[in-house]
């Protein structure tokens, strides 16, 4: 479904500031899978689900979503393929529109927009069905401002804006991470829902290791723009999260050890 | 390290409700009316003079202010969309307005139509717009810059599309030509020198007010198709719709169309009004137009697409009155003879202090805010 081959992404290419994000990444990823991905501040994983998304070109490789070749495709083509959700609940909806406003936005994802009238009858009774299974009480405030909603509802309905018109790929980048706990829990739950229900091939950054664990059915561990772990099956079944913390130190060691001997030199 | 995670995501949410709630509820909130408030109280006082200046002035004068802000109203529009929905302060406006007024009167010339001449006046300021945006998206130059090279340019293909720097029209079949002679006939038992203005007036406000009917409500159709709720997305959060499949660059392209090609419209409607094209009557057009939106969003305070293209129209239509309030009443200075009059000329300063006022408000507010929190 997603096949990512030798993926390379520098920024500030050929400057001093010039930072190697991404490091001959190769990654496949059947129908199906449910990727958690982990690793320190700087390890890459923002930076691979936006070459997924397209949100910049890459500096070399290339990326097939569904077998189809992405990889010069901009961040509009891709979208019919790709839905996002956005760690800060701000990002994911239009927050001067009504909720059944942002909502035709994202049903409308990979179809030609045309003159005819945004909003009618009968997408509204869709909405309104697909916003009741939350129990938020969301169907009943279609024509309310997304601005007057909460972190969690505002999350709730990207969630749903995002798989909405059924896309190949679902990346989200640390969805739950600027909600309080128990939101966090809530959206954890519809996630896993959904995508039980839907199949969709999922690429999911945390910081969060237990969720690492917990959710999905393969972790990658990422550092300095490389893959370094990859874990599925039985072996991930066996992994714990202080096994996890202990293989973070062991990396992070490395690193001192090979500053320590750069120094001595 | 959720729970680390956690709590600054929620103490900037609660943050900004902080910031947000009192700005409210402060006295900016009340200032404009404040500033009616003071008005109303100085006419009180001055009862006498006001009356006596207002009874002189012919209630004409008011009739060609209320025409003139119909006749406007299509770039108070065209502002509310680049500003308002698009985001982007876009003075092209100041170089497709003359650009209408062009097209439409050296057609006119030309013995076209003035009713078939209207379209091509709106696509002529769409291309303008067009290029704004083509500049701005393609070639990744910032906004103002890139409608102010646009703008400088239209000044010579206005003056080129026209021949000269002036085209009267006084003689020439207008959009109000076909309705004059049931307008006379309406009018002939007060046939004088001073009613020929009047019902040329009168006629221009009826045409004027068809014409933005029409606009407005085509306008507010656009903005609920599926195509005009990605335009408002675009200008809410790009990042966002581009997520959703929609290529921000082509919505800011078409809206600066739409508004240009409605500013081109007015600025041929304008010229038929006056009965001549200038090069130079776009000159801070801009201004005026955001005066008219933020007057008409101050006043009718518009929940809805619907409400505020009414309100910007009727922001235009107040703002037009209250210049010609301004140039009218004379302020006797004390102890002299001299009076103190504000002339034509002055009213370009005044707006744009007005509009400066308008948009100080919110940024003295918050620094305002600041220090009360530092000290509090």
């Amino acid at each position: 479904m997603l096949k990512i081959s030798n993926l390379n992404m520098l920024f500030n290419r050929g400057s001093v500031n010039e930072v190697h994000a991404l490091r001959d990444v190769d990654l496949h990823l059947p129908p199906g899978d449910f990727v958690t991905i982990i690793g320190s501040n700087g390890a890459g994983k923002s930076t691979l689900l936006n070459t997924v998304a397209g949100v910049f070109p890459i500096s070399g490789g290339s990326i097939f979503i569904d077998g189809q070749n992405v990889t010069d495709w901009p961040e509009y083509r891709r979208a019919s393929l790709v839905g996002r959700v956005f760690q800060d609940p701000l990002l994911g909806t239009a927050s001067s529109m009504t909720i059944e406003q942002n909502l035709t936005l994202a049903a409308k994802r990979g179809h030609r927009r045309g003159l005819r009238r945004g909003v009618t009858p009968h997408v509204r009774e869709r909405f309104r069905e697909a916003l009741a299974q939350f129990g938020l009480g969301l169907e009943n405030r279609l024509d309310v401002r997304v601005r007057l909603l909460s972190g969690g509802q505002r999350q709730t309905l990207t969630l749903l804006m995002a798989t909405l018109a059924a896309p190949k790929i679902l990346l989200l980048d640390e969805h739950t991470a600027a909600l309080d706990p128990a939101t966090a829990h809530r959206i954890v739950n519809l996630t896993n829902e959904i995508i039980g229900r839907t199949h969709l091939t999922t690429l999911m950054v945390t910081h969060n290791m237990r969720q690492a664990l917990e959710m999905g059915t393969r972790t990658l561990m990422m550092h300095e723009g490389q893959i370094l772990f990859d874990f599925s099956g039985q072996e991930r079944a066996d992994l714990t999260v202080a096994r996890l913390l202990e293989m973070f130190a062991e990396v992070r060691q490395q690193e001192l050890t090979d500053d320590r001997l750069l120094l001595a030199e | 390290m959720q729970g680390t995670k956690t709590k600054p995501g929620n103490s900037t949410t609660s943050k900004e409700e902080v910031i947000l709630k009192p700005a409210e509820q402060s006295w900016t909130r009340y200032a404009p009316w404040g500033v009616i408030a003071l008005v109303v109280l100085l006419v009180v006082i001055f009862q006498d003079q006001v009356l006596q200046q207002l009874g002189n002035a012919s209630w004409n004068i008011w009739l060609g202010a209320v025409a003139q802000g119909l006749g406007y109203g299509a770039v108070a529009i065209g502002v509310y969309l680049t500003f308002r929905i698009l985001d982007f302060p876009d003075l092209t406006i100041d170089g497709s307005f003359p650009l209408g007024a062009a097209i439409s009167s050296a057609l006119i010339i030309a013995g076209w139509s003035a009713y078939l001449s209207l379209p091509v006046a709106f696509i002529g300021g769409a291309l303008a717009g067009v290029a704004t945006g083509l500049i701005h998206t393609r070639l990744n130059i910032n906004g103002l810059l890139a409608s102010i090279l646009v703008l400088t340019g239209a000044f010579t293909i206005n003056l080129r599309i026209m021949g000269q720097s002036n085209i009267p029209l006084l003689e020439a079949d207008t959009v109000f030509s076909p309705f004059k002679p049931f307008f006379r006939e309406l009018f002939i038992e007060q046939w004088d020198r001073a009613w020929i203005r009047v019902h040329t007036n009168i006629l221009s406000i009826v045409v004027f007010l068809a014409l933005i009917i029409f606009i407005k409500y085509a306008v507010d159709w656009f903005l609920h198709t599926e195509l005009g709720l990605a335009m408002r997305a675009t200008g809410d959060n790009p990042q966002m719709i581009r997520s959703l499949g929609v290529n921000t660059d082509g919505m800011k392209i078409l809206g600066l169309a739409i508004s240009n090609g409605l500013v081109g419209l007015s600025g041929a409607l304008m010229a038929q009004y006056q009965g001549f094209a200038d090069v130079n009557v776009g000159a801070g057009l801009i201004i005026a137009g955001l005066a008219a939106v933020i007057i008409g969003e101050t006043l009718f305070r518009p929940k809805s697409i619907a409400g505020a293209t009414f309100a910007v129209v009727a922001g235009m239509i107040v703002y037009r009155l209250a210049i010609a309030l301004a140039l009218i009443v004379q302020i006797p200075l004390p102890g002299t003879e001299e009076t103190f009059k504000l002339e034509a000329t002055d009213v370009k300063l005044a707006t744009a202090l007005l509009v400066l006022f308008a948009l100080a408000i919110p940024q003295i507010q918050r620094q305002r805010q600041q220090r009360r929190r530092r000290t509090g």
